[in-house]
């Protein structure tokens, strides 16, 4: 049972401010994952709970009671390093009991647990190796082994996995999320890369620049994006953005992208739901696969010419024209020949996000 | 690489290890004359052209533990007979051994020298490294203000040559009492080597990642056990190798050893060329002082060879 709470922190590098007033609740067995772009602060917030690094203003509390003026040592949280930072004059065995034997345990318990840590790991042929001895993924493996014996409160993960090249990355993500049903601990992640952040979170917090900027599931910040920010770091291809104009036509409402000479039909509850920003200046954003395409002229859709396919495998991104802006669509594989083809295009409404332009924030808008 | 070396390449090679080879014979023609005069007759020491081929002798070495007199007369046959091998090499160069009233072998000056040379140079080689470990530490891993100055205040200490402070040094040892003690000497060498060694071991615990002590400390472990149970096994390479510096430095110092010291506490290094003035000098006495002076600083680094060879322990850190 381990609850994790960031009240107001503040961190300053000189004068330089990494974390700005950070609030953050996190539940017992709650997989977080801390998402966004490298020198956003999320590192330095896993080091200041972890209390590697003081912070300057505000409260962390580990099951409601404050830690900030604890020691590492005394906070009972485990981390796992980026670089791993396995110890080179220790073999694996030595390594993984290395934070038992900071307690006041017996031999022969120190002896069991390592070992059945390291049999849930599938390391136990490795104990007697030095950790030069060992590939990228068993180091991560050993990492891990030495931070969950001790039975932590909570894990704390800065990238564990960034190192690995990318098939072993993608065995490590299954095997990190296996572990942490297994477990059940408290764990905080670290990670630039939104695909590691989606599949293994629980709650995924996006930093910018110090800044929190979206606390949720996978599905709401990939769903409903809180800004720009976000609806553009999270998904892969990225989302369209665009400048947009909404005009009332007749019985619809019209978006119209950039300076495009027509406009995309939309439902005419957008106008309401615009609550008055209709007006104002817009940024329209649709993920490629909100762009639906089609190959012969159908009612809705708009004439537009591909320019650059991107074949992806199981699917293709095409850049359509519209106006001056390009919209990327994502479409079958094969689907479109090549560059030059005249295609109809619509936006699908019910996956369209709208941001003010000024402040970039999301207007809430679901269709 | 090409597997393919042109004749120039070649030539080039072969005129490296020539040089090197030259290079080498140059080095070692000192050590090799040491050595050889420490097992000559001591007529075979001094002659020109030098001589190469000899029947090697212990009586150097024997001579060099033990206080002699020059013989009278030389031994009846009874004495020579039950003197033991040791003794009777003594009578052979026409000298006898120096016994007390008990008949107790006179021990020579040497071997206090050679004990009063391995306490100090220890001791300051342990001070010198231990406390340069510390203070390296602590610029690697902490803010300190003025760091840069510090440190260039650090390596000033080795910036004049140490002898210019002798005197003063020597009438400040006497006003406290610390001239011709080991402590004044440990002192000394201690101080001489701590620069070196603050920036020796700077060097090397900056390369040891601080993530091997911040996994420590979230393992549950204080700074200070992070110190000795993870940075000073990683610095093991740093610390040898330093050591071995320190103590070289230590063992060989020559001028403040002469200055400082007379009898209780004077090293090796005084005391060897000084057996030249009483009598005639014994050469190959003075080449067996050398050439067992020489051992410890051979061994010592010869233990350590796999320390200064081996880099850094490199892939257990991922970058």
């Amino acid at each position: 049972m381990t609850k994790i709470e960031l009240r107001g922190v503040q961190k300053f590098f000189g004068a330089v401010q990494v974390i700005k007033d950070l609030n953050l609740k996190i539940d017992d067995n709650e997989f977080i994952v801390l998402l966004g772009q490298s020198g956003c602060g999320k590192t330095t917030t896993l080091r200041a709970i972890a209390g590697l690094e003081t912070i300057d203003q505000g409260d962390i509390l580990i099951d409601g009671k404050p830690v900030q003026q604890l020691k590492a040592a005394d906070r009972d949280i485990a981390m796992v390093f980026q670089s791993f930072s396995l110890y080179p004059h220790m073999n694996v065995y030595e390594n993984i009991a290395f934070p038992l034997r900071a307690t006041r345990k017996s031999r022969s318990e120190i002896d069991t647990e390592v070992r059945s840590v390291a049999k849930t790991l599938q390391i136990t042929d490795l104990l007697t190796k030095k950790p030069s001895a060992l590939s990228g993924g068993d180091m991560q493996r050993v990492a891990i082994g030495r931070a969950l014996v001790r039975r932590p409160k909570a894990m704390l993960m800065d990238e564990p996995i960034g190192a690995l090249d990318a098939k072993l990355r993608e065995e490590m993500r299954a095997e990190i999320k296996r572990l942490h049903i297994k477990q059940g601990s408290t764990s905080i992640y670290v990670t630039h890369d939104q695909i590691e952040a989606m599949s293994l979170a629980d709650r995924i917090v996006i930093m910018h620049e110090g800044v929190l900027q979206q606390v949720g599931t996978p599905d709401e910040v990939y769903s409903h994006p809180a800004n720009l920010f976000v609806a553009q770091f999270v998904g892969s291809p990225v989302m369209n953005v665009a400048e947009a104009k909404v005009a009332e036509t007749g019985s619809a409402a019209s978006v119209t992208v950039g300076n495009a000479a027509a406009g995309f039909e939309f439902p005419r509850a957008l106008l309401s739901k615009l609550n008055g920003h209709a007006g104002g200046q817009l940024t329209l954003g649709i993920r490629p696969e909100g762009v639906l395409v089609r190959r012969e002229a159908t009612d809705g859709f708009l004439p537009v010419e591909t320019q650059i396919v991107e074949p992806l495998g199981s699917f293709d991104i095409v850049d359509l024209k519209v106006g001056s802006n390009m919209l990327r669509a994502r479409t079958k594989s094969g689907f479109i020949s090549g560059a030059g083809e005249k295609v109809y295009a619509r936006i699908d409404p019910s996956q369209a996000h709208f941001f003010d332009a000024a402040s970039g924030k999301s207007l809430g808008v679901r269709l | 690489m090409a597997a393919v070396r042109t004749s120039s390449e070649v030539a080039f090679n072969r005129a490296a290890i020539v040089a090197v080879l030259v290079v080498t014979i140059i080095f070692l023609a000192p050590i090799y004359w040491i050595a050889s005069t420490a097992f000559k007759p001591r007529n075979l020491a001094t002659t020109i052209p030098p001589t190469v081929v000899f029947q090697p002798e212990i009586s150097p070495f024997v001579k060099l533990f033990t206080k002699r007199s020059q013989l009278r007369s030389p031994p009846t046959p009874e004495e020579y007979a039950a003197a033991p091998w040791w003794e009777r090499v003594v009578f052979d160069g026409g000298e006898k051994i120096v016994r007390d009233g008990k008949g107790a072998v006179q021990w020579s000056g040497y071997p206090n020298r050679f004990m009063n040379s391995l306490i100090v140079a220890i001791t300051s080689t342990v001070l010198a490294v231990g406390m340069g470990t510390f203070t390296a530490y602590g610029f690697s891993r902490f803010k300190v203000k003025g760091e840069a100055d510090l440190l260039f205040f650090i390596l000033s200490t080795r910036m004049l040559p140490p002898v210019v402070v002798a005197i003063p040094m020597f009438l400040m040892y006497r006003a406290v009492g610390l001239n011709d003690s080991h402590l004044g000497l440990i002192i000394l060498y201690t101080a001489f080597n701590l620069s070196f060694s603050v920036w020796l071991m700077k060097g090397f615990i900056d390369e040891i990642p601080k993530e091997y002590e911040e996994a420590a400390l979230v393992d549950g472990y204080t700074r200070m056990e992070a110190f000795f149970k993870i940075v000073l096994p990683e610095a093991a390479t740093g610390i040898a190798a330093t050591a071995v510096f320190c103590f070289i430095t230590a063992w060989n110092e020559y001028a403040f050893a002469l200055i400082m010291t007379n009898r209780r506490a004077q090293t090796a290094p005084p005391f060897i060329p000084s057996q030249v003035g009483s009598g005639l000098p014994d050469w190959t006495v003075i080449a067996a002082g050398t050439f067992l002076f020489l051992l410890p600083v051979a061994i010592f680094t010869f233990l350590l060879r796999n320390h200064l060879l081996r880099g850094m322990s490199f892939g257990a850190i991922r970058k």
